[in-house]
């Protein structure tokens, strides 16, 4: 691990300690309302389902229209098993760990399901396939009997807090930053780019899409399963066409392809449509022209495939280094 | 024994035959040109070598195993690169990841060591790095290795396709039309480049070309197809008075 | 038997309008190549036109329903020139979001204007059931099937004898030909999305007849379901548009009868879902493979 590389690594965990406990401090001591920090919590929701779907979308570059469904998924599966284990008497966070996981890996199995079929057809055509995915979903889950149907689940431990949730964002971020810097990582953006010049270089395409599909469904899983913990309730109409389509605005309008982008985008679609409540109506009509907008001139979104970590930040500020800013591209640096 | 062994091989498109009883063989070593008119069959017969078609009828052996009916990536292991008649690099991507692309190969950590940056992945990466460097610097493209692979001159650009070709460490590399669109003195370079790599990394080469010089330069021998068949064989002297090959790329 | 046959009029009834608007997304892609999410919006505000005209103007239906199909033609076609044309060199996931986008804005402005309550459809239709043999055939069926079939005749002869007609086949089949043969390729692309718009705002207005209703989300389960017949019959083929709404009305009308009406829609969708594993060209299509 070169030196810079340990720098770079201590300064964001430093900026994201710093960030937490600013946050933290706020909540505790009751400056921002409840309002607010139930907000902040979503957001932090938000950005594990954003970063997850541009994990497949973005990185892997096939455009998914039915992760809700997997977020729907991780939702119900973890508020079973929270119910479950709540009450046999688990104390909170080994039962959040636990359920969320379980969410999580059937998430990634229904990833498999639904990735290998899907996954050999063109673009247009597995774009399609995912939301008819998306949608027996929401449709399954309407019409089962434990799972409350149309009425909704209730009775959900409302065991989501910040610390959690913060924590298992930054897990899962830094869990597909990390993977997409790595050789697998490299080999799904190796697909994006060129499918064929991959598999001419010894890519397994049909390995890897399946992966990084599983692994887009899974962290959305666990986003899904934060989520049922933060509501304590749970209704098929959360997980719908809209819902998905929410998260690729967040995605697309990021920029596919950049992690940061996501985040930012999170965080700003996730606060805007609370902030605009009043004008909700319009917000609508504003996003979809944003989307239009954003496509025709500025298609590859805010940050099109480039991070922008603290650390760039750092020397960008305090000018630390002449060398050529594209450090962070090299592989094992992170 | 052959490197690369193919017979009878035929691949019918649905009433169009684009190649009809090829042969050939491949030696250890050999730079081999494969030449004819425009449609001719040469690029099917490359795609049908890499996988991406499958053929109707004949063999096709790479160090004696065949490969009919693998896939690609597959192919790849067992040791055939090649290059694309309209370049295909990896566009948006440094031109370091291009060849670090193909050298995942090479590298075996699992996902999870990659996650958790575990010291094996460190220590494969680091050697990739050193490796993928000097591999460009063999092409002298290690001063673009952190540029984007689109904005490389059409020149560089593919000599980097051959270059990440070769990261995959193959016995047979594919050249696919490499000095097309290209001036003279690219040209030249490249034969050098060609002639360099095949005694560097001791490797056999069967290249595509339109461009007579190059072929006639630097082949060992040629094969020359016409409507899918082999319409001449042989040294680049007699192959240049063949009558046959003469009809086919100037007519009656 | 007489519910089944009850059925099958059924079918016929709502095939038929799902056969139109399917026609409808079959031709955009044929043409450029994109799923217009937004043709299912297109239809509602057909519905909507046909219900303004019918509540504030005293206009027989045939006119109310020309006049609406031309205003929708219209809006397709300034739809087509503000967001599409931009995007026709670009990747296809741009020009797939941004019909997303489309859909999405469609949708939020019927709202905004007419509110989510759904609005009563003004009887448009005065004429009496019809009477064979024991089996009731309301007269709104009858107009369905009959101006749906007649549109499709219609249309049929359009693109087989006309020279328009021709051209939308050549740009279809391969653009850049289609431009050096003298055909006006921008010209075609919106001719080619007024007449889907049109064709679309018919099955919007038979829609909102049938089920006596406009409201502005209106069109995204039949939207999505018209082109899931589409694809069954083979994204871009006409004749296969027209027989993928027939199945899928089929489909939806037996399942809600002999079955379960929350389960049709999953059905349908399981439907896609299958004939893409199985046969993504769709019934009628043919396999095309990419060039290496």
């Amino acid at each position: 691990m070169g030196r810079r590389t340990k720098i770079s690594y201590l300064i964001n965990f430093i900026a994201l300690l710093v960030v937490y406990a600013i946050v933290f401090t706020l909540i505790e001591t009751e400056s921002i309302s409840r309002y607010w920090s139930s907000l902040i919590i979503l957001i932090c929701i938000n950005i594990i389902m954003a970063t997850s779907l541009n994990f497949s979308t973005g990185f892997l570059g096939q455009l998914v229209l039915g992760h809700a469904g997997f977020m729907a998924i991780g939702a119900y599966t973890a508020a079973t098993i929270g119910i479950a284990l709540s009450g046999a008497g688990f104390p909170a966070l080994p039962a959040i760990i636990i359920s969320v996981f379980s969410g999580g890996v059937l998430a990634a199995f229904s990833g498999i399901i639904i990735g290998i079929p899907a996954l050999r057809l063109r673009g247009d055509y597995l774009a399609i396939m995912t939301l008819a995915f998306g949608e027996i979903v929401r449709i399954i889950i309407n019409n089962l009997e434990f799972t409350g149907g149309a009425k909704g689940f209730r009775g959900i431990p409302r065991l989501m807090n910040f610390t959690y949730v913060y924590f298992f964002m930054i897990a899962c971020v830094a869990f597909l930053m990390l993977l997409a810097r790595s050789r697998h990582g490299r080999a799904i953006i190796s697909i994006r780019e060129n499918e064929i010049a991959a598999e001419a270089v010894g890519i397994s395409s049909t390995r890897y899409k399946v992966t990084g599909f599983a692994l887009s469904a899974m962290i959305g899983g666990i986003g899904g399963g934060l989520f049922a913990f933060q509501m304590g309730f749970l209704q098929p109409t959360m997980f719908g066409f809209m819902k998905s389509v929410d998260i690729l605005v967040m995605v697309v309008l990021g920029g596919m392809g950049s992690m940061t982008g996501s985040v930012i985008a999170a965080i700003v679609f996730t606060w805007l449509p609370e902030a605009l409540r009043e004008f909700n109506e319009y917000r609508m009509v504003a996003y979809a022209v944003l989307l239009i907008v954003m496509m025709i001139v500025r298609p590859q979104g805010l940050f099109g495939t480039r991070e922008f970590g603290f650390s760039k930040l750092m020397r960008k500020i305090f000018n630390k280094t002449k060398k050529i800013d594209t450090e962070s591209l090299k592989g094992g640096d992170s | 024994m052959a490197l690369l062994e193919v017979k009878n091989l035929t691949m019918n498109f649905g009433g169009l035959i684009a190649v009809n009883d090829f042969r050939l063989e491949l030696k250890q070593h050999e730079l081999v040109g494969l030449i004819g008119p425009n449609g001719a069959g040469k690029t099917t017969i490359f795609n049908l070598f890499t996988g991406n078609h499958y053929p109707t009828k004949g063999e096709i052996r790479l160090d004696g195993k065949s490969i009919v009916g693998k896939k690609p990536y597959d192919i790849v292991a067992m040791g055939a690169g090649r290059t694309f008649q309209n370049i295909r690099l990896f566009n948006n991507l440094t031109v370091l990841d291009n060849i670090k692309i193909a050298y995942n190969r090479s590298m075996s950590y699992s996902l999870l060591n990659g996650v958790l940056r575990l010291p094996k992945y460190w220590k494969e990466e680091t050697k990739a790095n050193k490796a993928c460097l000097e591999l460009l610097a063999v092409f002298d493209l290690d001063g673009y290795a952190y540029t984007q692979a689109s904005s490389l001159p059409y020149g560089q650009q593919r000599k980097l396709e051959i270059a990440r070709a070769l990261a995959t460490k193959p016995k047979v590399l594919l050249l696919d039309e490499p000095a097309a669109g290209m001036n003279p003195n690219e040209t030249v370079e490249l034969m050098e480049t060609i002639k360099f790599v095949r005694n560097e990394f001791d490797i056999a080469i069967l290249l595509i070309e339109h461009d007579m010089n190059l072929v006639m330069g630097i082949c060992e021998r040629i094969v020359v197809i016409d409507y899918g068949k082999i319409i001449a064989e042989g040294l680049p002297n007699d192959i240049k008075k063949n009558p046959d090959v003469i009809k086919a790329y100037l007519g009656e | 038997m007489e519910f089944f046959l009850q059925q099958l009029i059924n079918t016929l009834k709502v095939g038929s309008i799902y056969a139109v608007i399917a026609i409808g997304y079959t031709m955009v892609y044929g043409i450029i190549k994109l799923i217009n999410f937004a043709h299912g919006e297109i239809m509602v505000f057909g519905s909507y036109f046909a219900f303004l005209l019918a509540t504030y103007s005293g206009l027989p239906f045939i006119a109310i329903l020309l006049i609406s199909m031309i205003l929708t033609a219209i809006l397709g076609m300034v739809i087509e020139k503000i967001a599409y044309a931009p995007l026709r060199k670009a990747p296809r996931l741009s020009a797939l979001i941004t019909a997303i986008g489309m859909s999405f804005l469609l949708q939020n402005i019927m709202l905004l204007i007419f509110k989510s309550e759904p609005k009563r459809m003004p009887e448009l239709i005065s004429m009496r059931p019809l009477e064979i043999g024991g089996l009731i055939i309301d007269p709104i069926t009858i107009i369905t099937v009959g101006l749906s079939v007649l549109f499709m005749i219609i249309l049929q002869i359009f693109i087989k004898n006309t020279k328009p007609g021709k051209a939308m086949r050549a740009v279809s089949e391969d653009k850049e030909v289609a431009v050096l043969m003298g055909i006006n390729v921008n010209r075609i692309i919106t001719l080619t999305f007024a007449i889907g718009s049109a064709l679309g705002a018919l099955g919007g207005v038979l829609y909102s007849i049938a089920f006596t209703q406009v409201y502005p989300t209106m069109g995204i389960m039949p939207g999505l379901k018209a082109f899931v017949a589409a694809v069954l019959g083979g994204i871009g083929i006409m004749p296969g548009a027209m027989l993928g709404g027939f199945l899928i009305g089929l489909v939806e009308t037996f399942t809600k009868a002999y079955l379960s009406s929350t389960w049709s829609d999953g059905i349908v969708f399981s439907l896609l879902i299958i004939i893409l594993l199985v046969k993504p060209s769709g019934l009628l299509g043919k396999h095309r493979k990419d060039k290496v």
